[in-house]
């Protein structure tokens, strides 16, 4: 099948798309976008999360004949022009990556938290990341990197 | 050690340093073995068995072979070279020759044009089974009617450890337990990946996600019949270890089906193949008996210990080992009789991972402790202070500690510090409710425990085995600035090493830019990143090479300080020749440092790095670090048998829905004997992970194996903790650097996970008032549903000789006591 | 395998009868696992997201009716108030990536003995419509399960709605898993009073082939409410009603032992769930009375 879709703002068309093909497949395979991370196939880990018309989702339960028309964004469209976003320097600054496996992941989902409640609670944090799984960190630094994150993304401090 | 080097140059050891792999990692762009791709490459994928024992009668690939786009498929006759891989033993087949002994095993490997046929080919290769009747209890598999799943029979290794008069010593009070562990998996969040290209000189080149390049080399060579120096591994990105890629997963595989096909091969596990296709942590069986005085004083520990060690060796007899030589804790006891046995069976191989045969005992020894104070009528904490290790004390192997040992302050600091202020019930979000949204308790049922858990783990490898990592250093400019180039075959597996790696070169040349190169096997062998091991191993070779390189330019200092000598002699007096002058240089002061740009000698400026890197060739140096020699265990258990301890003291804070059995971890303080801390943030890291990997050992990981077959996995069955179940852990760094390692630097990558699983079950116990004898603990433990696991008593010693391992050793290496 | 995406009901149910083995599939969270996994292989998929009028949700005469396509997010922001139950069912289920895609219809269609939202639909009383090229008919929800991944579907039919009363007083729901988050329901349960009616409505989840009414207890409850004149006038519930409630939903499971929690520990978890919907419910009822 063939497939027109925009990813991280870039128009696509792809040809040879099976129809039991997910998103996540045609993002790695096809458009070697391997930001998104393949590690459990079943939407269990959140390493897939991008954004499909704004929300967010696991795109390896996504059929991609389903993103037909949609606008996609996958962690390498979230640094604009090689700068990274707060919510990406916030990852770094914090230390909240080791092996970094769930670090695409984790970063769709704090960077889709933050546009939708500016500064969340702890519990707001936990119950929005709560599909993305992290088997280096213990999660307390990703906490410290959503907190940083949300103070620069408000602009309460420069950080 | 000159200070002045540390406080100038940035990033350097002992500083908060930023990852060098953050931004790549948080942008997508790093590459890992899962994303890497080449032209022409095919598809590898893999037939695995069924059942947990079974002979092969016959094995039919010839639909499989003529599916379109299949370009090879491989059977265990078309290895080369040997047919059988391991660790500690070469007993284990890369694919199955007539027989197979575990659920998952491979069976025939396939490389197509695209995964799909791959995996569809594998589905087309008829194998004739023929079912066994499988060993699948560890007990059982003791038993003299058993069936023999190796032809040494199933007894792996076992070790037998006497220590002053176990069985005539007298106690006050004699305390008795039996305590069982389940199979935790490491579940990295990157499932196994590499890929193999084929080299026009008859090799292979192999980029794989692993942590231990030279010993993949070496199987790998070994089963492809092939010189090691035609096979070159370089490490691709890791998406964490734990120690589930020490042992060879696909890369004879994918090296296997490269060179037959003459095109790169790319492997990539899914996660249900992840889960069967590496090792996991041993299930535990533990007797334990206490005996101490009416003050509190350990007198004896009697410990039975039982490991199931699978179908294959891999690791188990350096697990094995290192859980009889703590099993009884970070205490003096006088007496000790400690006798481990791992055997084999037809459930799935187990072998490293993060505490290496710790946690199982911690778990079993800290229960101990806690039913030993209540006996006694002490606090937990005060029957543990009294008989803490310290330095000097003697352990059950008679190994003296001669390093640091601050016991006694972790406890004391997990016993002073700040308890939580939990949110009150009944006024709080329902996300921070044990059970969260799943909306089961809004306050009703809960009750708060408290518990206390101190471990121990050794760093790098024990037992004699020959340890060491090599790194080579090179100083040279780039443009007009000095730059350290590194280069190590330590893998970096998502703890941070090249970071670490990064701060020893900034500290040791005093130059900012530091490059580490991709580890491969073209430098000398790193050993593994496991054991706690490479901070100290990689990170003491990287220093060592530094400092020959400082001295390299020491001399090139003095040669020139010589030659401008000549000169101004030239001027004065033209009498002495240039090389006469070189030669009579006089040596510089002492000492000699790199600082911020600066050789000092004495602490004065001589010369300027870039002048000096500018005169002549960059600056290369190799070395190659060891820790001090260990021994193995004489007949009676006795040896200096581990280089180095680190300890730690954790206290756990949880809230129990104790009518449904519904637990969450409220807070975690957690004291480390970190010797020193290279990287604040780093450190703090590994701790808070570790401790989170032991809170699902004690709450919910285990992979269920019922009769064999490895009934849950996926991410779905297989809980590990998400953000909802770990807690703020508060980290406290005892800092007593530990002489003889580099910096006083102490591995703390596994003790966290040692200890955490222990203190959690006893702050559940503390809630329930229930035993809690087996981990993880589930909702029916809580709730007193099922009963505490009973044993009618350990199983009798096996009749085996002596404490090496049962199977003869076909390598001249002696057991490479890990771990 | 083949894709359909048709964009109106007709074109779907067109596509339901000439591909008689087809997959519909809505947010993909159930289908789209089976297939990584290699556990199904349908010759087709029918996307039901291109066909806008069943992602709607309306209300008329006291139901609500509820589109297949409707989210798990939506469900559990729009309905917060219409049928609380639901909306807590549905933000218990997996994580935001989930809820923004599994939908109403889709767990329905799985009828997984697990589905999070079904024991609210038992509770509500809710009817299941389906819609085929030969016509609609309305499935009351007690009937739709008809075992373990089997639900009363006929081939070439398609869920067009749920219809569902709006509730009228208070609903409560509660899953226990075996961690903090992210976990398939080793029970659930569902209780909804509905004053207007005097009836009493419960589901039981994970804890059976399919999803269960706990009928004795509803009976004895409303048994209870009605003779007492509790429903017009109510006070506190004697503690010897909270724990005869709790037995008798507990007894209604159909519990086995599985990997993720045993037959007894189910049945257990029932009980204590039990007591405690009914003390949240009758104390919001307490306080509110009926809607």
């Amino acid at each position: 099948m063939r497939l027109r879709l925009t990813v991280n703002g870039e128009p696509r068309l792809i040809d040879g798309v099976g129809g039991d093909e997910s998103l996540l497949s045609v993002l790695r395979r096809v458009l070697r976008l391997t930001g998104a991370k393949n590690a459990c196939e079943q939407g269990e880990c959140g390493a897939c999360s991008v954004y499909l018309d704004g929300a967010l989702v696991c795109a390896c339960l996504v059929p991609a004949g389903q993103a037909a028309g949609t606008e996609v964004v996958t962690v390498e469209g979230l640094a604009a022009r090689g700068e990274l976003d707060p919510v990406q320097e916030a990852f770094v600054q914090a230390g909240a990556v080791q092996c970094g496996f769930c670090t695409p992941g984790l970063v769709m989902a704090v960077h889709d938290l933050l546009r939708r409640v500016g500064d969340p609670t702890d519990a707001q944090i936990r119950e929005a990341l709560a599909g993305n799984l992290c088997r280096c960190t213990g999660y307390q630094k990703i906490i410290s990197a959503v907190q940083l994150a949300a103070g620069r993304v408000n602009g309460h401090h420069d950080g | 050690m000159a200070t002045t080097t540390v406080s100038r140059t940035r990033g350097g050891v002992g500083e908060h340093t930023v990852r060098v792999d953050a931004a790549a990692k948080v942008s997508g762009a790093f590459q890992y073995a899962s994303d890497l791709r080449a032209d022409g490459m095919l598809c590898g994928a893999t037939l695995r068995s069924p059942y947990p024992y079974a002979r092969i009668r016959g094995i039919d690939a010839t639909a499989a072979a003529a599916l379109p786009g299949v370009h090879a498929v491989l059977l265990a006759a078309d290895l080369p070279g040997r047919r059988t891989f391991g660790l500690n033993l070469d007993d284990q087949p890369v694919l199955a020759d007539g027989l197979v002994r575990y659920h998952g095993e491979p069976v025939a490997v396939v490389a197509a044009e695209t995964p799909e046929i791959a995996y569809e080919a594998t589905t087309l290769i008829a194998v004739d089974w023929q079912p066994l009747p499988a060993v699948t209890d560890m007990a059982a598999a003791l038993r003299p009617d058993a069936p023999r799943l190796h032809e040494s029979g199933n007894v792996l290794r076992h070790v037998h450890i006497v220590h002053g008069a176990p069985d005539t010593a007298g106690a006050d009070v004699w305390v008795d337990g039996y305590y069982e562990t389940g199979v935790q998996d490491q579940a990295p969040l990157g499932p196994e990946a590499g890929l193999a290209v084929p080299a026009d000189d008859g090799g292979v080149d192999l980029r794989v996600a692993t942590q231990w390049l030279h010993a993949d080399r070496e199987q790998i060579a070994s089963c492809l019949a092939l010189p090691q120096a035609l096979v070159r591994v370089s490490l691709a990105g890791v998406g964490g270890a734990f120690g589930s890629r020490e042992d060879i997963h696909m890369q004879v595989h994918a090296c296997l089906l490269a060179l037959r096909t003459g095109r790169p091969v790319k492997m990539s596990f899914g996660r249900e193949e992840s889960f069967l296709g590496h090792v996991h942590r041993h299930p535990s069986r533990i007797w334990l008996r206490h005996g101490a005085t009416r003050d509190g004083r350990l007198v004896t520990v009697k410990a039975r210990l039982l490991f199931d060690g699978g179908a294959y060796a891999s690791s188990s007899p350096a697990v094995l080992a290192n859980a009889a030589t703590f099993a009884a804790g970070p205490y003096e006891v006088p007496n000790a009789r400690i006798e481990g046995t791992v055997v084999f069976t037809n459930n799935p191989p187990c072998g490293a991972m993060r505490g290496f045969g710790a946690p199982q005992v911690c778990f079993a020894y800290e229960a101990q402790m806690d039913r030993l104070a209540a006996a006694l009528r002490l606090h937990p904490l005060e029957l543990r202070l009294r008989n803490a290790l310290r330095t000097g004390s003697v352990l059950p192997t008679g190994q003296v500690v001669t390093g640091s040992a601050p016991v006694r302050e972790l406890i004391q600091w997990c016993a002073g510090a700040p308890m939580p202020v939990l949110e009150p019930p009944y006024a709080r979000d329902q996300v921070h409710y044990p059970g969260g949204t799943g909306n089961v308790t809004h306050g009703e049922g809960l009750r708060v425990g408290v518990g206390y858990a101190v471990g121990f783990k050794n760093t790098a490898f024990s037992e004699g085995f020959d340890d060491s990592a090599a790194a080579r250093v090179t100083l040279g400019l780039v443009g007009d600035a000095p730059v350290a180039e590194i280069h190590t075959a330590a893998a970096e597996v998502g703890q941070g090493l090249t970071t670490v790696l990064t701060q020893v070169a900034r500290t040791e040349l005093g130059v900012e830019r530091v490059v580490v190169h991709t580890a491969d096997t073209s430098v000398g062998n790193a050993g593994s990143t496991s054991a706690s091991r490479q901070s100290m191993m990689a990170g003491g070779a990287v220093q060592a090479a530094c400092r020959m390189v400082r001295d390299r330019l020491v001399a090139r200092a003095r040669d020139q300080q010589a030659r401008d000598q000549q000169a101004r002699d030239r001027r004065a007096r033209d009498q002495l020749t240039r090389d006469q002058c070189a030669a009579d240089g006089e040596p510089l002061p002492e000492p000699a440092e790199l600082c911020d740009g600066l050789l000092l000698a004495a602490g004065v400026p001589v010369a300027k790095l870039t002048d000096l890197l500018a005169q002549a060739e960059p600056v290369a140096a190799t070395a190659v670090y060891r820790h001090r020699p260990t021994t193995g265990f004489d007949d009676a258990g006795q040896g200096d048998i581990h280089a180095a301890f680190t300890f730690a003291a954790q206290r756990a804070v949880v809230e129990v829905d104790t009518e449904l059995g519904v637990a969450r971890v409220r807070h975690v303080a957690a004291a480390v004997d970190a010797g020193k801390v290279l990287n604040p943030v780093g450190f703090e890291g590994q701790i808070e992970g570790g401790t989170a990997q032991g809170l699902g050992l004690a709450l919910m990981e285990e992979l269920r194996v019922e009769n064999g077959i490895v009934r849950n996995p996926s991410f779905t069955d297989y809980l590990v903790p998400t953000i909802l179940d770990v807690p703020l852990v508060e980290t406290h760094a005892v800092e007593q650097p530990d002489p003889g390692a580099p910096y006083g630097l102490k591995g703390v990558g596994e003790v966290p996970a040692v200890v955490s699983t222990a203190a959690i079950v006893a702050a559940l116990r503390d809630a329930t008032g229930r035993a809690l004898n087996r981990a993880p603990v589930t909702a029916d433990d809580l709730v007193g549903l099922r009963p505490p696991p009973a044993s009618a008593g350990p199983p009798p010693v096996p009749d085996v000789p002596g404490q090496w391992p049962v199977p003869y050793y076909p390598h001249p290496q002696p057991a490479p006591g890990k771990g | 395998m083949d894709f359909v995406q048709p964009t109106t009901l007709t074109e779907a149910l067109a596509a339901r009868a000439a591909l008689t083995d087809g997959l519909p599939v809505a947010g993909g969270t159930d289908v789209m696992v089976d297939l990584n996994l290699h556990r199904r292989s349908p010759p087709a998929l029918i996307d039901l997201g291109r066909v806008p009028d069943l992602a709607d949700i309306s209300t008329q005469d006291g139901w609500l009716r509820l589109g297949p396509t409707v989210t798990y997010d939506r469900l559990m922001t729009v309905l917060r108030d219409d049928l609380p139950a639901l909306a807590l069912a549905a933000r218990s289920i997996g994580s935001p990536q989930i809820r923004h895609r599994g939908t109403l219809g889709g767990n329905l269609g799985t009828a997984s003995p697990a589905g999070d939202a079904h024991p609210p639909l038992l509770a509500a009383g809710a009817e299941i419509e389906v819609v085929s090229t030969t016509g609609t008919r309305r499935i009351a929800v007690t009937d739709f399960f008809v075992g373990p991944k089997r639900n009363a579907l006929a081939p070439g039919e398609l869920i067009s709605a749920v219809h569902v009363p709006r509730a009228r007083g208070p609903q409560q729901f509660a899953k226990v898993g075996p961690r903090n988050a992210m976990v398939v329901a080793v029970c659930s349960l569902a209780l909804a009073l509905h004053p207007d009616r005097l009836r009493v409505g419960t589901g039981i989840g994970s804890a059976g082939p399919v999803p269960l009414p706990a009928t004795d207890a509803e009976r004895f409850l409303e048994g209870v409410l009605s003779e007492g004149g509790l429903w017009e006038a109510p006070r506190p519930l004697d503690v010897a009603v909270r724990s005869r409630f709790a037995d008798l939903v507990a007894s209604a499971a159909r519990p086995i032992d599985d990997v993720r929690g045993t037959a007894a520990y189910r049945v257990h978890a029932l009980r204590v769930l039990a007591g405690r919907l009914l003390d949240r419910v009758w104390e919001g009822y307490e306080k509110a009375g009926p809607r």
